[in-house]
Parts: C-alpha cells; structure tokens; sequence
C-alpha cells in the first residue's frame, strides 16, 4: 500500500463548505428528480391562484401603483420557492443526519468543525432554494411578469431569503428531539405561507397592531422585496427586508454553530 | 504520540473519568480495557479532540486538542465503536468524500480510495450502497475509512465487536499489518484474546481510574499466578470446599460450577486435592491468562 508522505493543508473555512455542499451534491446528482416537485409546487399556486383565481380579479394596488393579480402572486411564490427549498434541507434533513445518521459525528472526527458544518450545511440550503427560484424566476420572465429591470435582483434577493431561513430553520431543528416536533415547524410554515400579503395586501390586515406583526415577520420581508424588485417600485422597505434577512441569517448561522458545539462535542 | 497527566471528564456530576496518567509511544499498540461505564469511550473521544477536557492536561501529537483539535484530527484515524458510514452515498464516495474532508485533493483521494477497497476485499462492492454490505464488510469498511489521511496514530474504539471469528482474524490480520507499517494503535476492547493478540501495553480501567498497567505478560505476572487449576465438584459444594483447599494456591475464587485456585504449579495443586481424597467431577490445569486479571482487578459483577 502506497503511503501519502505530504500532509495536507488544513482546509479554509470556504474549502470546508465546498467539500460539504460536493457531499450533498454527490448525494442528490442522482435523485435530481425530488427537485421537480419542490419547483412544481409555487408554479402550480401561480397558474391555480395568480392566473384562475386572478382572472376574477381586477387589480391590486401594490405602493400606490396598479397591478395585475399574476404580477402580485408571482414574486410572493418567488419568495415561497426559496422558503420552501430552504426549509427542506434544514429541518428534515439536517435531524436526520444528525439523529439517525450520526453524519456529523463522522465529519468531526476529520479536520471539520463545527463551524464548518453549520455554514455547509446552510449554503446547501440556500443553493437549492436559490435554484427553486431562479427556476421560478426564468417562468415569470417567460410569461411576463417581471414588470422591470430590477427583476434581476430578486434572484440574490431569493438566495438572501434562502440563507436567513436556512440558518434559523436549522438553527430551530437542533432542539427538535423527536419527528412529532416537526408538526411545529409545518404549523410556522403554513401561516407565514397564506399570512405573508401572499395572496391578497398587506392593506388587508388593516391598521392595528396585526398588520405590525405580519409586518415583522420574515417571509413578509421576502415577499415584499421581491415583489418590490419585480414590479419595479422599489422604496426604503427593500433596504429594511434586506437588513432583517441578513441579520436573521447570521443570527441563526451564530446559534447553529453553538448548539452543534454544545449537542456533539462531548 | 499521547501524553495524558491528570485527565478527567465529567458530565455533570458524573466522572466518567477521574484523573489518569498515559503515555503512548510511536509505534506501539496500546489498549485500554475495562467493563462498560470504564471511561474509555469518554478517553478515547477526548484523544479524538472531540471531547472537551474536563480536567488535567492532555497532549496529542505534541498539540493540545482544545486549541488544535483540527490540526490532530488531520493526522488521527478513527473507528467508532458503532459502523456511522454515509448511508447516503455509495461505498467508493464513503472513502472518497470522506478523505475530501481531510483537504486530500481530488486525485489523491480516488487513488488512495481505491487502495483502500482492496484493503478492506471489498472492491467489486465500490458502487454498492452501504446498507447492502454485510456486518464485516461495514466493519472493514469502517476502518479503511479511517486510513484514508494515513494516520500516525490510529483510533480503534471495540474493533471487532459483532464480528463473527473469520472477520476477526481478517481484521487481525490487516491491524497487525498496519502496526508493522509503524501506524501508532490505540484500541479499547473487553475481549482479553484480542488485548493478547494486538496490544503491546495496556492499561486496565475501573470507574474511571486506571487499575492496571503494563504489556500482557506483566499484567498477568504480576496480578495473577502462572497456571491456574479449575476444579468442578457437584452443585452446591464448592462454597464448603473451597475452605478445605484454602492454603493449596495464593488464592481460591468460587463460582457456583466450579472453584479456581490461582497458583505457579496447577498440576500439584490438582495431586494435593486428590491426596485430601477430594474427588472433583473435572479438574483443568491452564495458563493464566488477561481475562484473569482482568476479572481479578474489575471483579466478576455486571458494571451496568
């Protein structure tokens, strides 16, 4: 047996998340057909409600200007996409290999770390919804419902909503003790799905301390961005979304990284 | 290699180990053995620098594994004790991702993954999923994956547990080899054979402190007689015997089939016996062995 006389360089921080997004690659490069679904569903919601629903509809008014009903469900379903795609990994997934695959145990036996495993695992989270949304994106191009140049911007703006839910959704599974717990996490996801001005305005809520709430919460701040960037009208709102996600997003990459020290370094 | 002074770990109020002293040298198999609950998971996680130091100082590799965890990791094998392989990616990628998280490059990693396959005889499974492979094919998986960075000092937490006798001696054989290739071995078993076959020193572990130390034949030159006779008389008597034969050996141990009676020269204890015109059932005369002495420093009660 041959034996490798050179002893590797440690891995930087950025190697270390390229090797455990190729991981993850590697394990889904033939199962590529489970993203189909999850980049069906917000389409199916776009032609089912923006488009039929929408048909019965005349138009929203969107910060003062008119909209037709597609072009305000499309980036809220935008949004979802990244949402959703985010979701996924780092809640099912991510209990998963670390309850029943004890798949982090392994990769602290090697020079990873803690800190390693967090962001890899986030950044995988945040590519697959950013490809959910960039596919999104490339349909509301096709079908015209990008109303301005800015669109090109929700797709970083999806990969920001990606990351933030990625690193608190994560963040939020590492105190998950048993699948039952999960039934939380589909009971935060349903309402911030159908309450985030999705379907209908912010305006519905009225003016009392409900609105301020819905306001407040993260999908929210992504729906809004996007379709801001979408419709073309953007305000000083973009840069307050943009703020919150960012400082969700570390905030949560922040928590990860100590629960992981404190579950598996014993 | 390892250089401990003093170390413990606790978890809460429980000491799982409460201060020893190790020294482990290169090239040398060193084992630690003990009932379950010993506290050699507990050391062997902390030498794997995934384990926070409770107490006492302890040194891998010249490094101190709370500021240099990475660094040592780079340079360790591990082999848990349970087979925790990537159940979600195939055998071959097992050894070739995993070697990736070592920073090997690409090339590297796919030869020396290779090697690894015909190591553990398990290349015409390179693209078979790991649930497919049997018990021992996992284990020797297991531990080609802890070969993949060439290891200075590798980490086997009960190696051949679960393993039926061919795999052993497989296995055996391949650690045997490894040693002879100057890998440093750290091994933590509860099969005596297996500490005889493989450890050149060792170290014996009770509640969390260290019972013993020394190569095989030390332990039991010095914690046990060199033959010991086994002696079966009918259900029930041994208890009244064993006074009757007291002062034929340095020690008399009952069990409830048979008594033992740790002495130099088994065959005289056997004629003195037969001489008082006692007439066991069936006497065996053998050599002490670890297993011995092992019982001897942990006692024969379930430790959990």
């Amino acid at each position: 047996m041959a034996l490798i006389q050179e002893i590797p360089a440690p891995l930087t921080p950025a190697a270390a998340t390229k090797v455990l997004v190729l991981r993850n690659y590697v394990v889904y490069k033939d199962a590529w057909k489970l993203f189909i679904t999850g980049f069906l569903e917000p389409v199916f919601y776009l032609f089912s409600i923006g488009i039929g629903v929408g048909q019965l509809i005349d138009t929203f008014e969107f910060h003062g200007e008119a909209i037709p009903y597609a072009e305000f469900v499309a980036p809220a379903m935008l949004a979802t996409s990244a949402f959703n795609g985010a979701l996924l990994d780092s809640t099912y997934n991510v209990f998963f290999k670390m309850k029943y695959e004890k798949l982090y145990d392994q990769m602290l036996a090697t020079p990873l770390t803690t800190g390693d495993i967090a962001r890899g695992e986030i950044t995988w989270g945040l590519m697959r919804g950013s490809v959910y949304s960039a596919a999104f994106l490339v349909v509301m191009a096709l079908m015209g419902l990008t109303q301005s140049w800015w669109a090109v911007l929700a797709l970083p703006a999806a990969v920001l909503i990606a990351f933030a839910f990625s690193a608190v959704c994560m963040a939020v599974t590492t105190w998950m003790t048993s699948w039952q717990d999960f039934d939380k996490i589909t009971l935060a996801q349903m309402p911030l799905f159908l309450f985030s001005a999705t379907f209908f305005p912010i305006e519905a809520f009225g003016d009392g301390v409900l609105r301020w709430v819905v306001e407040a919460t993260p999908l929210y701040r992504g729906v809004v961005l996007c379709r801001e960037l979408t419709t073309g009208v953007i305000t000083w709102e973009s840069a307050i979304s943009v703020v919150y996600l960012v400082v969700m997003g570390a905030i949560g990459l922040f928590v990860v990284r100590r629960r992981l020290d404190k579950l598996l370094l014993t | 290699m390892i250089s401990a002074r003093g170390l413990r770990k606790s978890f809460g109020d429980f000491e799982a180990v409460k201060g020893i002293d190790v020294e482990v040298r290169k090239g040398e198999a060193f084992g630690f053995l003990g009932p379950n609950g010993a506290g050699k998971s507990s050391t062997m996680r902390m030498i794997a620098s995934v384990s926070p130091v409770s107490g006492g100082e302890l040194r891998i590799l010249g490094m101190d594994p709370a500021t240099d965890g990475p660094a040592i990791r780079g340079r360790l094998g591990v082999c848990p004790q349970e087979d925790t392989l990537d159940n979600e990616l195939n055998v071959f990628d097992n050894l070739y991702i995993y070697g990736r998280y070592f920073g090997i490059d690409r090339a590297t990693c796919r030869e020396r993954a290779q090697e690894l396959l015909e190591f553990a005889q398990i290349t015409e499974k390179a693209k078979a999923k790991v649930e497919d492979l049997s018990g021992g094919m996992k284990r020797r998986l297991t531990i080609a994956r802890s070969l993949i960075n060439n290891p200075d000092l590798l980490l086997l937490d009960e190696p051949t547990t679960g393993l039926d006798p061919q795999a052993r001696h497989v296995l055996w054989d391949q650690l045997f080899r490894l040693k002879q290739a100057g890998v440093t071995l750290v091994i933590t078993t509860h099969y005596m054979d297996e500490a005889e076959q493989l450890c050149d020193r060792l170290v014996v572990m009770d509640k969390g402190r260290i019972a013993a130390e020394g190569s095989p034949r030390e332990l039991i030159d010095a914690h046990s007689t060199r033959e010991v006779a086994e002696l079966r008389f009918g259900v029930g008597e041994h208890e009244a015997l064993a006074e009757k034969i007291e002062d034929l050996g340095e020690r008399v141990e009952v069990l409830p089939d048979r008594l033992l009676v740790y002495s130099d020269h088994g065959e005289d204890v056997v004629t003195a016996v037969l001489d008082r015109g006692l007439h066991p059932i069936a006497t065996l005369v053998r050599r002490s062995t670890l297993e011995d002495v092992f019982l001897r420093l942990t006692g024969r009660s379930l430790a959990d």
